[in-house]
């Protein structure tokens, strides 16, 4: 917490001249969230990894390929719906859209284009995380999947209409949100684990990387249509 | 209404939020568990504490944000980009950008990036694996500082590429082409972790904060317009941190085998 302190207290005093308001209040806001993070990382070394991995391991037991996909799916898709970096992005492109007359600007359409962005993003998460589970099981290098979606990406951008663009590279990077990322991140390094042949390292990680970048993907094809 | 009473409401308000994000997470897996799984989960009891931690560690980080840094970080984030700020006076007539007068922009854009992705709980989490995955070889401090460069320099760049207003997809392309000759030069065991790091860099902290800081440069610089250029920073933070992360491995790869080169020569030479 400490770092972010000090670039607000220096450009805020030093730079920009300015008084720093509601001191109090931003005294005890801080003394929140380290109480927060302490919180937070307690119930993420008893509860979140520890859950993630032994649903590893009992999928891997189990041996049922396709309750595990449909696991990844969900996961994935369930997270990314109700994230709250999402919601903010989407409303905020669905105002910004309605302005440039990309679609009218009216409530209901400006909810509709919100949400349609939504159901897309989440989708693609789930497609991501379904996809790179199969990695994990079948041993496939990360960098020919990772490789490929830049190759596909790059081809989107010069298709896809330009207003888009921003908000699709954006939304790859809002939707792993702080309670999924903990949670994904053990689901993989546990599989990794319990299949003979892998290793947690160079086959655990790569979940999230594929969840940040199938959103680029969906939402440009999604600007594709509406256009 | 007295402070202590909006201050209450507003934690139960944020604890709710929470809880409607992490109510569907909480479904897939209890569903899972009983149903197709069939199983009973081990220490339900110490989980489901631990579930409330989360919870409440959640909300009370982001209530604290909200009160603390989310407002001056955005205050602060449109006084940088006000052209009176930039120029002395608002009378000046803007006819053309230099974007050397927004030094104090990318200064506070490299800073304000790395501050905030070295609190971010998601970072915080993958690097306590990393760390016991890898067996200590890399270091939860040493991932995290990785990162956080990386999303300082992300941010610095996507506040330069607004200012000039040159197309995004350029950058992004040629941050993409950097990463995957990078891939094939860096070991092995990292190049998962470090695409992940893109990724997590970017969830409860650092969005905010950047968006209003992208907001405000294209909604005060003329001819720029808020929907092309404003967004684009996070894609910006999320594609460096990967390359920071390699390059940090690669370092501290490099280091260790000059580290064995010498022990290696010291004991021969003895």
């Amino acid at each position: 917490m400490l770092p972010i302190i000090l670039v607000i207290g220096f450009f805020q005093l030093l730079i920009l001249k300015q008084p720093i308001p509601n001191f109090m209040e931003i005294l005890g806001g801080l003394l929140m969230v380290i109480l927060g993070l302490a919180l937070f990382i307690k119930g993420l070394e008893i509860a979140l990894f520890p859950i993630g991995e032994s649903m590893a391991y009992a999928f891997a037991r189990k041996g049922s390929l396709f309750w595990l996909l449909i696991f990844a799916f969900l996961l994935g898709f369930g997270t990314t719906i109700a994230e709250p970096a999402l919601i903010a992005v989407a409303n905020k492109a669905a105002t910004l859209a309605a302005q440039a007359g990309a679609i009218t600007d009216s409530e209901v359409s400006r909810n509709d284009y919100a949400y349609w962005l939504r159901i897309t993003v989440a989708l693609s998460v789930g497609s991501a995380i379904l996809i790179g589970v199969l990695r994990i099981l079948r041993g496939w290098p990360i960098q020919w999947l990772i490789i490929g979606g830049y190759l596909i990406i790059v081809t989107l951008t010069s298709f896809a209409p330009e207003e888009i663009i921003g908000i699709a590279y954006d939304s790859g990077g809002v939707t792993t949100s702080t309670i999924t990322v903990p949670l994904v991140t053990a689901l993989g390094v546990g599989l990794a684990s319990s299949i003979k042949g892998r290793n947690p390292m160079i086959d655990g990680f790569g979940l999230i990387a594929l969840a940040s970048l199938t959103p680029i993907m969906f939402v440009m094809v999604y600007g594709m249509i509406l256009s | 209404m007295s402070l202590e009473s909006i201050l209450n409401n507003e934690f139960v308000y944020t604890l709710l939020d929470t809880l409607r994000d992490v109510l569907p997470i909480i479904l897939v897996i209890f569903g899972f568990q009983y149903f197709v799984l069939r199983q009973r989960i081990k220490n339900i009891k110490k989980i489901l504490i631990g579930l409330v931690y989360v919870i409440f560690g959640l909300a009370f980080f982001l209530v604290g944000l909200e009160k603390a840094l989310f407002p001056l970080g955005e205050i602060m984030a449109q006084q940088l980009t006000n052209p009176e700020f930039i120029y002395g006076s608002a009378q000046q007539v803007m006819e053309f950008i230099r974007w050397q007068d927004y030094y104090w922009v990318y200064i506070f854009a490299m800073a304000i990036g790395f501050a905030t992705t070295i609190a971010e709980p998601a970072l915080i989490a993958v690097s306590i694996k990393a760390n016991s995955v890898s067996g200590g070889a890399i270091s939860v401090w040493g991932l995290r500082g990785a990162v956080a460069l990386g999303v300082g320099i992300g941010i610095t760049l996507g506040s330069f590429r607004i200012v000039t207003g040159t197309p995004l997809h350029y950058y992004i392309i040629a941050g993409y082409i950097f990463v995957i000759i990078q891939t094939f030069f860096a070991p092995r065991t990292i190049v998962a972790l470090a695409y992940d790091s893109g990724g997590v860099t970017t969830s409860t902290v650092t969005v905010p904060l950047v968006t209003a800081l992208g907001i405000g440069l294209a909604t005060t610089i003329p001819g720029r317009s808020p929907l092309i250029d404003g967004f684009g920073l996070i894609a910006f933070a999320s594609l460096f941190p990967m390359i920071t992360v390699m390059g940090y491995a690669q370092i501290s790869h490099w280091r260790a085998n000059r580290q064995t080169q010498s022990n290696l020569e010291n004991t021969s030479g003895e």
